[in-house]
């Protein structure tokens, strides 16, 4: 995935789709747009930053998983085994992003009843263990053998860079330099966050264009 | 925390996982001492499984699916926490026949079950790399000297308690020896903690309990050579053991719930947005 920093408005939507799509409960957010304010007064900058799991290369949370309900797909996208999983936690204190959640309780947002929406999406697997975004893997697993390409066809695309209302968010194949955002890549400066950590984040954000 | 910019307190481990390392820890430092005194009570090595068994329990109330333990057992691969709990099945087997039968070579076995037990839960702590406090190495002899330290302690208080005779008379200037090796692992750890190594609020907790970890070193220390000078204060080498696993404990307490700040977020560059040029970034808490 390729963030644009230049882009991002912070307008949250993206969040917002996600939770959408993935029916995730109350204080759950698999993605989320940061804030981060830098300078100081009167040269101030704020920075709005698209975070999720960022399907690292080298998944730290998958190393320590004692169940291997964490694993790691052929395409790069970590993924979550729910059945396997034993909630113990161990992969939230070593994903350096916070991008792990665990509910113990079902909880939605009017009270303690579902509301139609929450109802049709609630999934008991998830109560009790480690959750974390998808990269809406369903989505890009739909696209085989139908000709359709992730981050080019909306409905094989994570639904946050559907959603994405200023361009921010991209999508696609990081090894094959035909795709968008190897283009983006080979034309922007860019970093990838905590990459001195050597989790090979999946992540990319776009700072400036090259000359 | 949504919308947390700098790093916060982790919350998924909590007073359950820090009794896991401060009773899985001191009692595989217990069973350790009790290896190395020359006619072990069966009561140093129940204490010292008790105590394994007591911090595994409170793993178990921790986890979010308790009925499926046992799939705990299926990542020896990579995972520390695998490799704790298959150390931990021979370590309370082996240490129950050491119980039962006694003999040379049993109690051996089963301090080298339980350093590996130690150790492991040391590697469990580091690997968990979203808590920098955590993931620095030096964690890793700290844990150990604490986790002996603590058994040493504990072993002393038992042996007194069951009978002072049995209570080696080296025993005093090992603990003292172990507080030493536990301070010095701790203060070199704590200057390990840089500003690049660790949060600034984790150092600030870590700072602070460090004065109180020194003056409790220095009264066991203290109470250790007045039992050891003076045979009437005998009772004193117990409460210098009491003091060093009180403080053991607190420090795990601490390390795991306290200090435990995760690495927060950060920019390596700030984007240009509309008009400006691109600048240094940011790294809020650090």
């Amino acid at each position: 995935m390729v963030v644009d920093l230049r882009c991002c408005i912070g307008c949250q939507t993206c969040t917002a789709a996600c939770k959408q799509a993935n029916g995730t409960p109350p204080a759950v957010q698999w993605r989320r747009v940061v804030d981060i304010e830098t300078g100081t007064y009167p040269d101030v900058r704020r920075t709005f930053v698209p975070v999720s799991c960022m399907h690292c290369g080298d998944p730290p949370c998958m190393d320590v998983c004692p169940t291997r309900a964490t694993y790691q797909r052929n395409d790069g996208l970590v993924g979550i085994d729910y059945e396997l999983c034993i909630g113990c936690a161990y992969c939230a204190v070593a994903c350096p992003y916070q991008q792990r959640f665990k509910v113990q309780r079902p909880t939605f947002a009017y009270g303690a009843e579902p509301n139609p929406a929450e109802a049709a999406q609630f999934d008991p697997a998830r109560l009790g263990v480690s959750t974390k975004c998808t990269f809406c893997s369903d989505r890009i697993d739909a696209a085989q053998g139908t000709g359709r390409t992730p981050g080019v066809d909306p409905e094989v695309t994570p639904a946050c860079v559907n959603s994405c209302i200023s361009g921010a968010l991209h999508f696609g194949d990081r090894d094959d330099p035909r795709s968008n955002v190897s283009k983006l890549l080979r034309a922007n400066e860019y970093f990838r966050m905590h990459e001195e950590l050597g989790t090979d984040p999946g992540i990319y954000y776009l700072v400036e264009g090259r000359p | 925390m949504p919308g947390q910019v700098a790093p916060a307190r982790q919350g998924y481990w909590d007073w359950r996982a820090a009794c896991n390392f401060i009773f899985g820890g001191s009692g595989a430092g217990t069973l350790a001492y009790a290896a190395a005194v020359p006619s072990p009570s069966a009561g140093l090595g129940l204490l010292g499984l008790a105590l394994v068994c007591c911090g595994l329990l409170c793993v178990w109330f921790e986890i979010g699916r308790p009925w499926r333990a046992l799939h705990v057992f299926l990542h020896a691969q990579s995972s520390w926490m695998t490799r704790e709990s298959i150390v931990a099945l021979p370590l309370l087997v082996v240490g129950l026949g050491a119980i039962w039968y006694g003999g040379r070579w049993l109690p051996w076995f089963t301090a080298a079950l339980a350093l590996a037990y130690l150790y492991s839960q040391a590697r469990m702590l580091q690997g968990a790399r979203g808590i920098p406090a955590w993931r620095h190495p030096r964690v890793v002899p700290l844990m150990i000297a604490t986790g002996l330290a603590e058994g040493a302690g504990l072993g002393i208080v038992t042996q007194l308690l069951l009978g002072p005779a049995a209570l080696p008379g080296w025993a005093a200037l090992l603990l003292v020896g172990l507080v030493l090796v536990r301070a010095l692992a701790f203060v070199t750890y704590l200057g390990g903690l840089g500003p690049a190594a660790a949060p600034t609020k984790a150092r600030a907790v870590l700072a602070q309990f460090g004065r109180r970890l020194i003056g409790l070193d220095a009264v066991a220390i203290i109470a250790a050579a007045l039992g050891t000078i003076e045979p009437r204060y005998a009772w004193a080498v117990g409460l210098a053991g009491l003091v060093t696993a009180f403080a053991g404990g607190w420090f795990k307490f601490t390390l795991v719930t306290r200090a435990a700040y995760n690495q927060g977020f950060a920019l390596r560059l700030t984007p240009v947005r509309g008009a400006g040029v691109t600048r240094p970034g940011a790294r809020p808490g650090w």
